[in-house]
């Protein structure tokens, strides 16, 4: 106890003296930095928590599973089988930042798969023949079109007729399972069009080694570009800036992240079979050895690293980001400020569908089929990767980052209690524990950020 | 009431009327403001100021009544409008969004974005930085969010927001309300600093003192309507005490009334 009171007091002394210390002379070095060492990285602090956190799990279920977790083959699948809550979870921390919920993506996950899935095994066969290369594109662009369409009737109801959002997606999560059963009478559809089912990954849905290496490189670039764009603007004003080693060492941990893992992800090869045919496709002759042929990165994977990528440029980078966010902390002073808050909020709601129906194509691609329970509570999935991301249910705080680090959480706990044959109800019961204990842990740094 | 410079006003508002399911808040009132006067208006509570003011901020329609700016009437329907004719507010509750820094505050509604039309950044730090050196130089913390900021920080966001945006009539409902000694001071420094520079300020305080050390004119409102406006010099503290208590000016108060305002 007393320990804990000294440190506070340091902490508060030492904040003190860096503001009396700016106070007397503003801004007058101009690139001078506060502090040393690790806080002129200027990381985030809780999304540094998550990532320990993480890797805590994932070495924890190494061992516990006797070897099995820390494997290319495992890692790889997890990256799968997280891209379509993590891909859900960004539109989702946006919903949550700006005060609201969405309760009813699960369900309309499955009316949207649905329909997609009719649209392409019924439909357009019929219009225009089997597997024609461009029905994927049909299929995800009337998908994506239907989920905006079915978010933005909910934000509508939810910014103007002023009903909370909790009632009108816990009636969508109702209406929408329901019309998933009406539309196929609850039957199966399947099989998907074969290109469609490139978005979900596998042997044919994965970019190869080569490719993920490129898409690597090209990745380390664009975190060199930014770091040094965003030095170049800093000094273009005078700004203070990190120091240059801060700036080289986050550039070299980030590239290092993305390269380590490619390279663990390349080393997933393909079973004999997989293997032989792409050697047939490609005229390889078969060596006497085998051949070690990566699958690289799985195509759901790259869908929701972009979505990250632009969801989080929006929330971001964009005046829509910066009004939700306004929105969260305080809606009358966003009104005063001029913004449309229910505009905004209603755009808020139509983004979250079109990412739903996105995630609707990858998940009835990798599933090859559809059926009316499709994303069964996936909603809860969806707000709970959010909220172990950081996303405060009371709105205004969030990253899209966090939430898929979130997801990724979420799905290591579910993976790794599998390999080490934790029974289904006790595997929730965890699950439950991990979501109430990180977010009272969050609340509890807060606090103390705040005092 | 006859202009103190014999120029045009600033803002004139004819016959304001603002109900509310039958309660009239803001019944018939006139007022005017001149360039380079802090005009205050002051009441009890429910007096019907908030109101009054909200209908040139546009944060509340007129039911009738004119407003005339530069002598020429202008519609003010929300706070754009408003603050397209140059009009700022500084409310009580501060009008900050708690989670974003000073600097997504000063520009909240009214971003700077590049050419496609993405957040220009550095291009509103360095607007908030210039600004912030004007008024408050010790302003250090520019990317915490608000809520970690003192109430006289906070205050200096929202002024340097109304500055920044060359407002030349500034309505400031209880600037000083929340904060300290020193804060306020400074906050009453940068008032005279702002009607030096000929803005026209209308100044919402239930604090007598602050009326009195920086008022030009003051308004007095009672239920709803307007009791009168006064020049500071002509009247003293006890004066304006009986027209927010009473309702009558100072010639029309009986000796009884006086004595009644000291028992």
């Amino acid at each position: 106890m007393s320990l804990t009171e000294d440190t506070t007091s340091t902490e508060y002394e030492a904040e003190q003296g860096i503001d009396a210390q700016s106070g007397l002379v503003p801004d007058q070095a101009g690139r001078r930095w506060p502090g040393t060492g690790l806080k002129s990285l200027e990381l985030d602090t809780r999304l540094f928590g998550m990532i320990v956190g993480l890797l805590v799990i994932w070495i924890g279920f190494h061992f516990l599973s006797g070897g099995t977790f820390l494997t290319p083959r495992n890692l790889w699948n997890l990256t799968v089988q997280t891209s379509v809550v993590a891909i859900m979870a960004t539109g989702m921390v946006l919903i949550i930042v700006s005060r609201n919920i969405d309760l009813s993506v699960g369900s309309m996950l499955g009316f949207v798969g649905m329909a997609m899935a009719l649209l392409q095994a019924e439909i357009l066969p019929k219009l225009i023949g089997f597997d024609q290369w461009y029905t994927w594109i049909i299929v995800l662009v009337a998908g994506m079109l239907m989920g905006a369409i079915l978010g933005l009737l909910q934000g509508v109801v939810v910014a103007y007729a002023a009903v909370p959002s909790f009632i009108v997606t816990l009636g969508g999560l109702l209406i929408w399972r329901g019309l998933a059963w009406v539309l196929a009478s609850g039957r199966t559809i399947a099989p998907m069009d074969s290109t469609f089912q490139l978005l979900g990954g596998g042997a044919r849905g994965s970019v190869g080694g080569t490719l993920s290496w490129v898409i690597g490189v090209v990745a380390c670039a664009g975190i060199v570009f930014l770091l040094f764009n965003g030095r170049r603007r800093r000094v273009k004003f005078s700004f203070r800036v990190r120091p240059m080693w801060a700036d080289i060492a986050l550039g070299v941990l980030g590239c290092s992240v993305v390269l380590v893992s490619v390279w663990f992800l390349n080393r997933y090869f393909m079973p004999e079979g997989l293997a032989r045919q792409y050697a047939e496709r490609n005229g390889i002759t078969w060596p006497d050895g085998g051949l070690d042929i990566p699958f690289g990165i799985a195509n759901p994977v790259l869908i929701a690293i972009a979505t990250a990528l632009v969801v989080s440029f929006i929330a971001t980078r964009r005046r829509f980001g910066r009004y939700i966010f306004a929105i969260g902390g305080n809606p009358e002073a966003a009104a005063l400020g001029g913004i449309k808050t229910k505009r905004t909020v209603a755009m808020t709601f139509m983004l979250m569908g079109l990412l739903v129906g996105l995630a609707a194509a990858v998940q009835i691609a990798r599933l090859n089929s559809a059926t009316s329970g499709l994303g069964t509570l996936s909603e809860l999935y969806v707000i709970a990767a959010a909220v172990i991301g950081g996303t405060s249910l009371a709105g205004g705080i969030g990253t899209i980052f966090g939430a898929v680090l979130g997801a990724l959480v979420m799905q290591s706990l579910q993976s790794g209690m599998v390999l080490v044959g934790i029974e289904t109800a006790l595997q929730d019961v965890v699950v439950g524990v991990v979501l109430v204990v990180a977010v009272a842990a969050d609340v509890v740094y807060r606090r103390r950020q705040t005092s | 009431m006859t202009s103190p410079n014999g120029a045009t006003p600033l803002v004139e508002m004819q016959d304001i009327r603002v109900s509310f399911g039958g309660v009239h808040a803001v019944d018939g009132v006139t007022i005017q403001l001149y360039p380079g006067e802090v005009h205050a208006l002051v009441g009890g509570n429910g007096a019907g100021k908030s109101t009054l003011i909200k209908t040139l901020s546009g944060a509340q329609r007129v039911d009738s009544g004119t407003i005339l700016i530069d002598g020429k009437p202008v519609h003010i329907e929300s706070p754009i409008d408003a603050k397209k004719n140059g009009v700022e507010t500084i409310y009580q509750t501060l009008a900050l969004a708690d989670n974003i820094d000073a600097i997504g505050n000063m520009f909240l509604g009214r971003e700077l974005v590049t050419g496609l039309g993405n957040l220009d950044d550095s291009a509103m730090e360095d607007a908030t930085r210039k600004i912030m050196r004007r008024l408050n130089p010790k302003f250090e913390n520019f990317k915490a969010a608000v809520a970690s900021l003192s109430g006289g920080q906070r205050q200096s966001v929202a002024i340097a927001r109304a500055v920044h945006f060359n407002a030349r009539i500034l309505i400031m409902d209880e600037p000083t309300a929340a904060l300290g000694p020193a804060e306020t001071d400074q906050v009453r420094q940068l008032i005279r600093q702002l009607k030096s520079e000929g803005l026209g300020i209308i100044l919402i305080s239930h604090d007598i003192h602050d009326v009195f050390d920086l008022a030009d004119r003051i308004s007095v409102m009672l239920q709803g309507e307007l009791v009168g406006t006064v020049n500071k010099g002509e009247v003293t503290i006890d004066e304006v005490l009986a027209m927010i208590i009473v309702g009558k000016l100072p010639g029309e108060l009986t000796s009884s009334e006086l004595a009644d305002l000291h028992g």
